[in-house]
């Protein structure tokens, strides 16, 4: 153990405290929205506000004393593990509906029509006993309930593009880390700007198809399973993406003003994590949602 | 030895408020979780009280049943996830850092954040008791369709669970970074103090259950406002899907309770047997299999909704597997006690009193999951029996240790042995007295979550009812006791207890504001006569 840097314990903030309330009056917010109350929508905004507000804010003291120099290698470890382990979270996030769109393709749709365990114990002669597994699944068992829908989004088309997009995205993100290590400011610049607008393309195409599915389909959240599915993971992922493309733009601000040196660029390398994150969910979706 | 402790001259505290809401400091925000579990354990103390006046005899006393289906609701949430999760991470980050000669936690501000989160979600989810349909009742387990039933409490309750999430996700991460990154150097990760293993496995179960309820609960939510149909089987979707995503959480979940608790008490037997834990590497590797095998087994607790045979069979035998490595650990605890030179003071009551009764819990649960015999005991007082020994006298008494252990080293004086004694005896019959005639009622057929009861089961229910207030008023005398050693005593040495090793031990008692702001230098000397 040769030098020992002392590792950076920052002194008292508010930044904590300010988003742990930014969080409840969101919270708040929604909840009384779901219960009909009209203030609530109002409350939501104060909310959402101030998240905004705390982020800007932590971020910045952050990045002051990223420049202030007072980050050990050290810090920045801690930095990574907590990017890293953030990440895996949200994997298991979007795991809960890859399981929940497996199990319905898997067990209750064969089920109630009447295969295995739904011959076994009576599921299907008792509930709905005309009803045929398919998937997509477009005759719901209990028509009266759900809406019918024409048809769903077909693999080869918009999804493909948008496949072809976000991985391209994931190449100029790359594309700009190196140009970062080799400090060709322009360079990096430049792809990342690219990146943010292949994510903006993405989120607009995938607006449209949304646009597409719920007209001219008639495939809304309400069409059973299919439905249901289709939109949280399509819908949580979209999120993630606006997520992403905003934090990316962030990190664009930030370049074109100098930040980031060729050995130390913490922030940079953690939005590109998670750009490619976001990239391999929407593999998933792509093969999984859309294609078989 | 305490060259170790390197005393700071400069210990500068923030004061006034600002020392609490804006701590970026390891110490306070333990202690602020400590306080704050503690509080919440009485709060949901006095909700088991309202239950155990109900039940006390049979026909309807003082509640109607859908405030009591409120009251045992709420009394699980708040224990589990008001008590005895932030209890374990007080303790973590109280003791984490010392254990290993890190400064403070990796990452300060964060740590303040996961704090503060709790008692703003449990103001969300107690404000629902004032609600239009009251608190909600469907049980702390959720499933639809009874739980789209709550009334306005239901998106209180939803949003209640995605903030604690945050939290402890927040709180998970820090412990890992910290643990990976912020040893002293010199310290491999196989010289880490037990209770240091035992959380950063935790940690990694909450990060890897809590996300699959959030977005359980978030299925629930859009199929309560949106029309999404993940658990109604007109839609093709399945009630019984939301259990399997519930366990695959829950499961892990019941591991989270317990396993801090496992490194509480492989810290304070070894202390008071004046022995080295028995076969420390066997304790990681155990820790680690029930942390795997956890999420394995999740529906041992859906044997009577109807899964294929051999679904039944394989949870079933993986559940039978846990028992190999919790044998593990228990036949380690006992071999530690072996030939050693034992006192009994309150923390070792305690943890011997862990090890047995924990034991019994796991028991009772092995029988749980024997598939065909749980088709008689599931939903009965018997499960209900079961999950107290293992969290009441199980997790709760592992905390209780932890308190009396590390008191001195929190308030720099020794606590009142006498009344230590006098609360431990106390709890331990009260808490037996409670639960124990517990199997009978459940093996006789009393079903759980139900406010009135048949009259053969009267006798039974009194008795219990009368440990439950025993144990009840008891506990007021650990807040006694807590409180009279903060304030003074018998003052307390750097090492408080003649056995007791590891850093923790080094620093002087009160541990000063900050410690190890520069690392310690463990030699293989040094860390030779750590253990
Ligand atoms: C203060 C001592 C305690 C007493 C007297 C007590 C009593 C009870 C009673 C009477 C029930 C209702 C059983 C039913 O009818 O289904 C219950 C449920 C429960 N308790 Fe406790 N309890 C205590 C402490 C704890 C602790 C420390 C924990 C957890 C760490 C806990 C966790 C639970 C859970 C998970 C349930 C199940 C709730 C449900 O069915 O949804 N309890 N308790
Ligand atoms: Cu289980």
């Amino acid at each position: 153990m040769a030098t020992q840097e002392i590792y950076y314990i920052p002194e008292g903030s508010k930044w904590p405290i300010v988003g742990t309330l930014s969080l409840f009056v969101t919270f708040l917010g929604g909840a009384m929205m779901f219960n009909s109350v009209d203030a609530g929508k109002y409350v939501l905004i104060i909310g959402l506000a101030l998240l905004t507000y705390m982020f800007a804010g932590w971020f910045a003291d952050v990045i002051a004393e990223s420049i202030a120099g007072k980050y050990s290698k050290q810090v920045d470890v801690s930095f990574r593990m907590g990017m890293g382990w953030f990440i895996l979270s949200e994997v298991m996030f979007f795991a809960a509906f890859f399981g929940a769109l497996y199990y319905a393709r898997m067990f209750s749709i064969p089920w109630l029509s009447g295969e295995g365990q739904g011959g076994h114990n009576g599921t299907h002669e008792f509930l709905w006993s005309s009803f045929q597994a398919s998937w997509p699944m477009n005759v719901m068992p209990d028509p009266a309930k759900y809406t019918q829908y024409k048809d769903v989004v077909p693999a080869f088309g918009v999804p493909a593009i948008n496949t072809a997009l976000l991985l391209a995205s994931g190449v100029t993100v790359t594309f700009a880390h190196w140009a970062l290590k080799k400090a060709n400011r322009t360079a990096l610049s430049a792809w990342l700007f690219a990146t943010v607008a292949l994510g903006f393309i993405f989120v607009y195409f995938q607006a449209g198809e949304y646009a597409h599915a719920m007209n001219d389909l008639d495939l809304t959240i309400n069409g059973g399973i299919y439905g249901s599915t289709f939109y949280l993971l399509t819908g949580f992922h979209g999120f993630h993406v606006t997520m992403g493309a905003v934090m990316l733009a962030v990190i664009l601000f930030r370049s074109l003003k100098g930040h980031f040196s060729k050995k130390d660029h913490f922030a940079f390398e953690a939005v590109a994590w998670y750009w490619h994150f976001v990239d391999v969910v929407w593999l998933g979706l792509f093969i999984f949602v859309y294609w078989i | 030895m305490s060259t170790i402790a390197h005393d700071d001259h400069h210990d500068h505290k923030p004061t006034g408020l600002k020392r609490w809401f804006f701590s970026t400091n390891h110490k306070d925000i333990g202690t602020l979780y400590l306080i704050f579990a503690l509080t919440m354990f009485f709060i949901g103390g006095a909700m088991a009280m309202i239950i155990r006046a109900e039940l006390f005899q049979p026909g309807l006393q003082f509640v109607d049943p859908q405030f009591y289906n409120s009251m045992v609701t709420v009394h699980a949430l708040i224990m589990i996830f008001g008590a005895v999760m932030p209890a374990g991470v007080g303790l973590a980050n109280w003791m984490i850092p010392l254990m290993i000669g890190a400064p403070d936690m990796a990452l300060p501000r964060m740590n303040n954040m996961s704090f503060w989160i709790l008692p703003f979600a449990f103001a969300l989810l107690l404000s629902t008791l004032f609600m239009d349909g009251g608190a909600p009742a469907g049980g702390w387990t959720m499933y639809p369709p009874l739980v789209l039933q709550t009334g306005d409490a239901f998106p209180f309750l939803i949003f209640a669970v995605h903030f604690l999430g945050i939290s402890s996700i927040m709180g998970a991460i820090n412990i890992i970074a910290t643990v990976f990154n912020m040893r002293a150097p010199g310290m491999t990760l196989m010289q880490m103090p037990l209770f240091v293993w035992t959380w950063v496995i935790t940690s990694f179960l909450l990060i890897a259950s809590l996300p699959v309820l959030a977005g359980g609960v978030t299925m629930l939510l859009t199929d309560k406002y949106f029309g999404t149909s993940f658990f109604d089987a007109a839609g093709g979707g399945d009630p019984v899907l939301f259990q399997h995503i519930f366990w695959f959480f829950g499961h892990p979940e019941v591991y989270i309770l317990a396993l801090p608790a496992f490194g509480i008490v492989s810290q304070i037997i070894p202390a008071f047997a004046r022995k080295p834990l028995f076969g420390y590497a066997s304790m990681v590797y155990a820790t680690a299999s029930i942390a795997i095998l956890s999420f394995f087994v999740w529906a041992h607790h859906m044997f009577t909704v109807g899964l294929p045979i051999k679904g039944e069979l394989f949870f079933m035998y993986a559940t039978m597997l846990i028992a190999v490595p919790t044998g593990v650990k228990v036949f380690n605890w006992i071999a530690t006690m072996w030939k050693g030179s034992m006192t009994f003071e309150t923390p070792m009551l305690f943890s011997v009193a862990f090890v047995i009764l924990f034991t019994i819990g796991g028991f009772s649960g092995l029988m749980l999951g024997i598939t065909p015999v749980d088709f008689q005991y599931h939903d009965t007082y018997f499960v209900v029996a079961h999950f107290h020994y293992v969290l009441l006298t199980g997790a709760i008494f592992a905390l209780m240790a932890a308190a009396y252990y590390w008191l001195p080293k929190w308030t720099g004086n020794m606590y009142d042995e006498r009344l230590g004694k006098i609360h431990f005896w106390l709890s331990l019959i009260s808490s037996n007295v409670l639960f124990f005639p517990q199997h009978f009622l459940g093996l006789a057929g009393m079903p759980r979550r139900i406010p009135d009861y048949n009259i053969q089961f009267a006798d039974f229910n009194m008795i219990s009812s009368i440990g439950g207030f025993a144990y009840g008023i008891t506990q007021l005398l650990f807040v006694y006791i807590v409180i009279k050693c903060a304030m003074g005593g018998k003052k307390a040495r750097a090492r408080s207890w003649d056995g007791a090793k590891g850093l923790e031990w080094e620093v002087p008692s009160p541990a000063p504001f900050h410690t190890f702001e520069t690392p310690p230098k463990l030699t293989k000397k040094v860390l030779e006569s750590l253990y």
